[in-house]
């Protein structure tokens, strides 16, 4: 168990395990994951793909698969475990408490739907008249940085470009004044400069709003500009947490360090031979016994074959799930 | 060296309301410009790149550089002839040269089919029938770093990173003289990414193919091309050798693009980025004169009305601005934003 006091925290994962029944087996594809978004804060996930990112992201938002099943651990957002609740209970809380902006905001937006109708109709809760709703909308738009809102309100998805559908789409995760939105790389369609402008306009709205964001990414680059806390999963584990600063300035497990280097913007010389990190992810089938992550690691000791590392506090706040650190 | 393609004052256009309607609006030109005034070349065994943001016209110009798209002006000359004078059995000769790699790996191959008849079905097509389609597949797959035992699997049962190998070894398959590229790397993560784009220039030693390669991912720009364009709203706002374009932007859309880019270290902030104000104007109605006026934060008088001409500046960098920037060493060639430089700009 983590030692973080859990108190001023917004969401607070202890122990997480889910595991997905499949033809093959059982894929365990989270295990004993611990996670912390205190109050306020923007939390960064970086990881590879299927390293459980997705998986994470719908058991908080209460959509995992129905071949799903969590095995162990509890998600308490505020002071309620969210995998206690009741389809009924977890309706009333999603998208309203707790919001969500996809990646692609084109399969996000109902294209037979004008703006305004989509825009007023997840007001439903609300019992405002359809003119305040209007304009509740308008403001949202307006707030998210969309000229002339209000002719725009009749306009349909594919009126849009992309960046403005994603910066509709954040209106609609923030109309309900959620305290925590999770972002699932939100960024991953857009171009440099509209990824600028997005990252920018969460971070305003956050400190405006004053919600936290849990932010998805692969893209190294904006989880450091816009995050204070990092996690970095690994094959369905956490492996490493802590503020932006200590996980990129002072990488502690070797994965974390590999990622930082393999990222081809931080390689200043020109080179035609990237860096990668060979192997594979282990088979989360028949998953081998100790680390996860031995298998290409180029760390690894005997203890690794044989042993889980256990989730350790390196420094203050700076967690690492690695054999490395329990032994200093 | 000798150049493979050579594209001169390309447009494609795509038609916005029939014929009907556009005589009752009475609209004389129903006609949207994706493409527009587009020249460059690709010199045999160098990487061409494309860079903008979606919607600029970047895939539209891949589709009509393959033949896949009907070309409204301008010429594309491979080997010495026009490309958009071909007829159907001039442009499957063609084709055999020229292969394309898809933006979604596992969307462009088929589901009901296994590896090995993916890679191997340009043989079929093009009715090659000594080939031994079995062994070719095996060729194919090694040479893309992938186990013999793949062509028996179907795409559902691939990874992002393996369907993207397939996808390469697939365009390999006719060993063509160019290789179309549309966002090789989208959607990977960083490791993953490092071994596809190793793989390409690989495969650009070993084998001496040219290279357009689309993206949107400046990081990857710098380390695998020879020249970069950069295309705004259906032109090619800049274009120069890549270590050109990164060490000296002229245009101030290439500016806002490369001082975008995030660096991943918490302790840089860049201060002073060049951040773009508004959207993207639409194709239907192009802003008068320099099309890039309504959002470039250098705009001056004479922009809003006059069109800027392609001027040459240096040796093979063009560009189109009233007001070029001067700003030797700005970005630096590894690509970073440097601070000290803001002032210039301002």
């Amino acid at each position: 168990m983590s030692k973080v006091p859990t108190a001023g925290n917004i969401l607070t994962i202890r122990d997480l395990s889910i595991e997905y029944t499949t033809d093959r087996g059982v894929l365990k594809a989270m295990r004993n994951v611990n996670l912390d978004i205190p109050k306020g804060s923007i939390v960064g996930v970086v990881g590879e793909s299927g390293c459980g990112k997705s998986t994470l992201i719908s058991s908080i938002i209460g959509l995992l698969a129905s071949n799903a099943s969590v095995s162990n651990g509890s998600i308490e957002f505020e002071k309620q475990d969210l995998l206690k609740l009741s389809q009924d209970d977890m309706r009333i809380i999603r998208g309203a408490r707790l919001s969500i902006v996809f990646q692609d905001p084109m399969s996000t937006l109902n294209p037979v739907l004008s703006i305004g109708r989509q825009m007023t109709d997840i007001q439903y809760r609300d019992k405002k008249t359809t003119s305040e709703k209007r304009q509740r909308s308008i403001d949202m738009l307006t707030s998210v940085g969309i000229p002339d809102p209000e002719s725009r309100l009749n306009q349909y998805p594919h009126e849009f470009s992309g960046g403005m559908q994603q910066r509709i789409s954040i209106a609609m995760a923030l109309q309900a004044e959620p305290s925590l939105l999770i972002a699932d790389e939100p960024t991953t369609a857009l171009d440099a400069t509209l990824e600028v402008q997005i990252i920018h306009l969460l971070k305003e709205l956050q400190s405006k709003m004053n919600c936290s964001i849990l932010f998805i990414s692969h893209h190294l680059g904006v989880i450091a500009e816009l995050c204070d806390y990092v996690v970095v999963m690994y094959a369905g584990e956490v492996v490493e947490q802590g503020t932006t600063k200590d996980v990129f300035k002072n990488p502690t497990h070797p994965y974390t360090a590999k990622l930082l280097e393999c990222d081809p913007a931080s390689i200043a010389k020109k080179t035609r031979s990237l860096p990668t990190i060979p192997g594979e992810i282990p088979d989360l089938v028949s998953l081998p016994p100790g680390c996860v992550y031995k298998n290409r690691c180029d760390k690894a000791m005997e203890v690794c074959d044989s042993k889980t590392p256990s989730w350790t506090e390196f420094k203050g706040g700076h967690f690492v799930r690695c054999h490395l650190v329990e032994e200093v | 060296m000798s150049t493979v393609l050579e594209i001169e004052n390309l447009r494609v256009r795509f038609r916005i309301q029939s014929s009907l309607m556009a005589m009752l609006n009475k609209n004389k030109d129903p006609y949207i410009d994706a493409v527009r005034q587009v020249s460059f070349k690709i010199e045999e065994g160098q990487t061409f790149t494309l860079v903008g943001e979606s919607g600029s016209g970047k895939s539209t110009l891949a589709y009509a550089v393959a033949g896949l798209l009907p070309v409204a002006d301008g010429s594309i000359m491979f080997n010495g002839d026009d490309v958009t004078k071909m007829n159907h059995k001039d442009l499957m000769d063609y084709r055999k040269q020229v292969s394309m790699m898809w933006q979604n790996p596992v969307g462009s191959l088929s589901p009901r089919m296994s590896v090995g008849g993916l890679i191997t079905e340009a043989y079929k097509i093009h009715g090659l029938k000594d080939r031994d389609r079995k062994m070719e597949a095996s060729r194919l797959l090694e040479m893309v770093g992938l186990p013999k035992h793949f062509s028996e699997r179907y795409p559902h049962q691939l990874s992002g990173g393996q369907a993207r190998r397939v996808g390469v070894a697939r365009a390999l398959a006719l060993s063509p003289k160019l290789i179309i590229a549309d966002e090789p790397t989208a959607g990977l993560d960083v490791s993953i990414q490092g071994e596809i784009l190793n793989l390409l220039n690989k495969l650009q030693d070993d084998l001496g193919v040219s290279m357009f390669v689309i993206t949107h991912n400046l990081n990857v720009v710098r380390h695998i091309s020879d020249r970069t364009a950069i295309m705004y709203l259906g032109r090619f706002a800049e274009q120069g050798s890549t270590d050109d374009i990164f060490a000296n932007p002229r245009h101030p859309y290439t500016l806002a693009l490369l001082s975008a880019n995030p660096e991943p270290d918490p302790e840089v902030i860049i201060k002073d980025r060049i951040e773009l104000k508004g959207e993207v104007p639409s194709l239907m109605n192009r802003p008068s004169g320099c099309e890039f006026h309504t959002r470039c934060p250098f705009a001056a008088k004479d922009c809003d009305t006059v069109f800027p001409p392609i001027e040459t500046v240096g040796e093979a960098h063009h560009l189109t601005c009233h007001y070029p920037r001067e700003l030797k060493g700005l970005g630096s060639s590894d690509g970073v934003f440097h601070d000290e430089y803001a002032d210039q700009i301002n």
